[in-house]
């Protein structure tokens, strides 16, 4: 058989809609994920020994099961909790709890790596440990972490093709429906795949200008630290 | 009808469990295979190679595996090969392992220290007599904590051969799920047993690195 990509191509407005859905998913999970992620990186490093064993649960229970488990654990958990969210939501609630957790071990690795000069000079200045962390470490631990970071990020915007599964009609989701309609999987899937690739191509394109923007050290040094 | 999860079940999960074991071991057979000869087309001196397996990775690492699933599962039949699910799967985690694992060992390799690459030319060894004799060995012990590492995620994707109907453990549970609806406490459980495979691979990882890092310091001190 030969290969005839017309009948996909004549649906792009359906790939377009489940790429920018994509786009969407990725790019508020990044976010909220490294917000938590960061904030369980801290609590993993407190003092008190509670928040240390929370954090460390959260952190080992998600790295070690399949995120296409946790999503039905949330997804259904949330329905038996009496809560009725649409799949996009459920899919951005179990997509930052997953990568929450990827991301404090990098940020944890990153805090980890200040030089402990750093964080008694915070102390000697009368910072609070709050302060010390917004304004001495965070950017550096990040600076240290930046190439986890974005491979980490990415792999989250691969995860979320896995939403698909609890029909969010997101990119893969749309594959799903166009090879169903054509019956021409193979062209379907190379299409998603290469607007993956791109898609992956321009994350890494923008968190390196992100990280240009960012670390001016970086920028000058040419170097990682 | 019984609507009770009993231990029938519970056999039922374990067995499944017992097929996501094998799908891994397929999984890191084939992908540790194949990410062999991509880590030595990554290290090769010859440019052609280079290029190809980076393109390779770059290719694989830009994907995501449920896409590779079903371009295997749907779509190597429409070109005219009768696939199993199992076969689907096996297939396409050994594709996406190769390619993470031959980076991983691309590293590896290359954090042997250069003066063994130098001492094993001074020897007149030849290529392949310096890449296996010298710098395998030494890279295989390197690469050992982040390999074990990695197993932990290749366990937690073969849970995405459920979706073409592979029954492993994730399967194992939606087809419980299907007949007694309980999908909160058969998925916790799930969850559960995947933690049983995982974390102790996790755990000996963890503990690998911490030795691996001491003797890798020793390494470098030594050829200093």
């Amino acid at each position: 058989m030969t290969l005839d990509f017309t009948a996909i191509l004549a649906r792009w407005q359906m790939l377009l809609d489940g790429l920018a859905l994509t786009v969407q998913l990725a790019a508020v999970t990044t976010l909220t994920g490294f917000l938590i992620g960061t904030l369980c990186a801290i609590a993993r490093r407190s003092d008190v020994s509670a928040l240390r064993w929370v954090a460390s649960v959260y952190i080992e229970a998600i790295r070690n099961t399949p995120f296409l488990v946790q999503i039905f654990v949330v997804y259904f958990g949330l329905s038996s909790l009496g809560f009725s969210f649409s799949a996009v939501t459920v899919a951005i609630i179990a997509l930052t709890i997953n990568v929450g957790a990827y991301t404090a071990e990098i940020m944890r690795a990153g805090f980890d790596a200040i030089h402990p000069g750093q964080w008694e000079a915070g102390e000697c200045l009368g910072l609070s440990r709050t302060q010390t962390y917004w304004h001495v470490a965070l950017r550096p631990a990040m600076e240290r972490v930046y190439p986890s970071l974005t491979s980490q990020f990415i792999l989250l915007m691969l995860a979320s093709s896995v939403t698909s599964q609890i029909s969010a009609e997101e990119l893969t989701a749309a594959a799903n429906f166009i090879q169903s309609e054509t019956y021409r999987p193979f062209e379907t899937y190379i299409v998603v795949a290469l607007i993956y690739l791109a898609l992956s191509l321009a994350m890494r394109v923008v968190f390196w200008a992100f990280g240009l923007a960012v670390f001016p050290r970086r920028r000058r040094l040419g170097t990682n630290l | 009808m019984n609507t009770a999860i009993n231990s029938g079940h519970l056999v039922f999960l374990l067995n499944g469990a017992m097929w996501t074991l094998v799908l891994s071991l397929l999984a890191f057979a084939g992908g540790g295979l194949g990410g062999f000869v991509v880590a030595l087309g990554r290290t090769s001196p010859i440019k052609v190679l280079r290029i190809l397996s980076s393109a390779y990775v770059q290719l694989i690492q830009g994907t995501p595996l449920l896409v590779i699933l079903f371009l295997t599962f749907f779509g190597l039949p429409t070109l005219g090969f009768s696939i199993t699910p199992l076969f689907a799967a096996a297939l396409s985690l050994t594709i996406y392992v190769s390619a993470y694992l031959g980076e991983i060992w691309r590293g590896c390799i290359e954090s042997v220290p250069k003066a063994q690459w130098e001492a094993a030319e001074c020897l007149a060894l030849s290529r392949v007599q310096r890449m296996f004799k010298v710098i395998l060995p030494q890279a295989v012990r390197i690469a050992t904590p982040p390999t074990v590492g990695f197993s932990v995620q290749i366990i937690k994707n073969t849970s995405l051969a459920s979706v073409v109907g592979f029954v492993e453990l994730a399967r194992a549970g939606q087809l419980i799920n299907n007949s007694i609806f309980e999908p909160f406490a058969i998925y916790m459980i799930v969850a559960l047993l995947y933690f049983c495979l995982c974390f102790p691979v996790s755990a000996l990882s963890k503990r690998l690195e911490r030795t691996g890092a001491a003797r890798l310091r020793t390494l470098k001190a030594a050829s200093a």
